[in-house]
């Protein structure tokens, strides 16, 4: 009986029930325990997904989901190059090390929505201020993480490198980039989940458009139906962008997969 | 060719100064084949890596191919103990061995053709898509070896290339070595621990004193050239060179001279009496 369900498991049939078999029951558990309900708050799930439809899926989506993700976006690749390229240099040299760490690991326990006010005294009003807002939070993760890569280089191949002539840029790309990456992936990985945090954080209480801003418009309004198809979609870009991110991962951490597998399967 | 002159060499860390090379004179001609054996600790990785230029010496001076040392030098490269951080996880086996090329600036159809030759030339050809992490042990380190070969360098310096990997990898890996270096005609400088394989190998064996190191002997290697594993081994010639650096190594480290080994024609008829 147990091994007919592992082989079963093991089809696409089965692998494809497996992820999305729980899911799949909690939506129907939901749909039915709410079909009628009168509630004000809590709507029925096909009131939801009908508001979901009205609402995003009109002017909305370039109005309010397209400025949000946009600044996302450049919130995240900021935090990258600033985050690696900071890393790097720490990393780098063990003096700097020593002498920033502490610096950075007060600065990075600070939540970043308590610097909202601060960041809003230097950056106006607008997007660039949203835009810092993200950096702010996303950057910590991935310098923090870059560093600790970028220190363990292995010893042995940093010689071989040395031995074969290997230096300055090259040196930087083939040896130092490729090894911190599972660290730097790591880091990215966490900033990513802070960045989309921070995306609706940084769009409440101001008057411009946004998914965040919208949400907590409909919340003010009380067009809850609304409401709740606005946290449905976060989650649901919340998903996709973990996917896209999974997707980035295996492109770029193949090899590390694949290696860590192998020293799995030796012990 | 190589050469190093009144090489000294003291660690001084920690309010500790350990004097590990005292003094080490010896040169190594073009296309030459010497071995560098040594009792455990007596400085044998200390003194290639300061050949190599990973490690500045405190005193005396190395030359490679008529010019002094001071960092890596060109033309020159290594073959690590340790094959698995030596080579690069996230490149496939042909991009491992093209990488130092790359590095050099040389163009990629060059580069093909240098490394297909090498991996070729180590008999490892059908692998070159693999990852390094996917080959056996003794794979791994022909692919460092191929790496090596690549780099067409003057000198090829081997720091107990085959100490970890198994004894029938290491007859297949020395007798690999010995058609590379001849191939080649690069002035190879092989450090080990095993006495037999610096014999087998080398057509010189310098022997190192126990630290603070000095050249306890330098010998000329005897054998015929064409070495195999069986034959060679079985030579009597083999047995004596490799008895006497073993009393030399011995009486290093201030352990007993060894007994003198038994005539072996006489033995088993004493035995079944």
């Amino acid at each position: 009986m147990r091994l007919a369900g592992m082989r079963l498991a093991g089809t696409v049939l089965g692998r494809v029930g497996l992820v999305l078999g729980l899911p799949a029951v909690l939506v129907t558990i939901w749909w039915i325990v709410s079909a009628d309900s009168e509630h004000f708050l809590f709507r029925s799930l096909r009131d939801i997904l009908v508001a979901f439809r009205e609402t995003w899926l009109g002017p909305r989506l370039v109005e309010d989901v397209l400025p949000s993700l946009s600044r996302l976006a450049q919130g995240y690749a900021a935090s990258l190059v600033l985050g690696i390229g900071a890393g790097v240099l720490i990393g780098s040299s063990r003096t700097l090390r020593a002498v920033v760490e502490p610096v950075l690991e007060l600065l990075r326990a600070i939540p970043p929505p308590a610097l909202i006010p601060l960041i809003g005294l230097f950056a106006g009003i607008g997007d660039t201020r949203r835009v810092v807002i993200i950096i702010a939070g996303c950057v910590w993760p991935i310098l923090l993480n870059t560093v600790e890569g970028v220190r363990a280089v292995d010893e042995v191949l940093a010689d071989t490198c040395r031995s074969y002539r290997v230096r300055g840029l090259g040196r930087l790309r083939h040896l130092v980039l490729r090894s911190a990456s599972p660290q730097i992936m790591t880091g990215a990985r966490q900033a990513l989940a802070i960045g989309i945090i921070l995306m609706v954080i940084s769009e409440l209480q101001r008057t411009d458009r946004g998914i965040g801003f919208a949400v907590e418009q409909f919340q003010t309004s009380f067009r809850y139906p609304e409401m709740w198809s606005g946290v449905l979609l976060l989650g649901v870009l919340g998903v996709a962008l973990s996917l896209l991110f999974r997707l980035a991962d295996r492109q770029i951490l193949g090899w590390y997969h694949g290696l860590r597998a192998t020293q799995k399967e030796s012990r | 060719m190589l050469e190093v002159q009144g090489l000294h060499k003291v660690y001084d860390s920690h309010g500790r100064r350990v004097e590990a090379i005292r003094e080490l004179t010896f040169t190594v001609p073009d296309g030459r084949f010497a071995c560098v054996v040594g009792p455990s600790g007596c400085g044998k990785t200390t003194l290639l890596r300061c050949i190599a230029g990973l490690l500045p010496q405190t005193g005396g001076q190395v030359w490679v191919e008529g010019n002094p040392v001071s960092g890596p030098p060109p033309g020159l490269a290594v073959v690590f103990q340790e094959y698995g951080r030596s080579l690069f996880p996230w490149l496939r086996v042909r991009d491992n061995v093209e990488l130092p090329l790359r590095a050099a600036g040389l163009p990629r159809a060059r580069r093909r053709q240098l490394a297909a030759d090498a991996l070729a030339a180590v008999g490892l050809s059908d692998a070159y898509r693999a990852y390094p992490w996917q080959l056996s042990g003794g794979m791994q380190q022909r692919v460092a070896i191929a790496r090596a070969v690549a780099y067409q360098p003057r000198v090829l310096l081997m720091d107990e290339p085959f100490a970890a990997v198994d004894a029938q990898t290491r007859a297949d890996l020395e007798d690999l070595i010995r058609t590379v270096w001849r191939r080649l005609g690069v002035t190879l400088l092989f450090v080990t621990h095993d006495i037999d394989e610096a014999v087998y190998l080398g057509e010189r064996v310098i022997v190192l004193s126990a630290a603070p190191t000095r050249i306890k002997e330098d010998l000329e290697i005897d054998l015929p050239a064409e070495r195999d594993q069986l034959i060679t081994r079985s030579d009597p010639r083999f047995t004596e060179l490799r008895a006497h650096i073993y009393a030399q190594i011995q009486t290093s480290r201030g352990a007993p001279p060894p007994v003198h080994p038994p005539d072996r024609t006489a033995a088993p008829q004493e035995e079944m009496s």
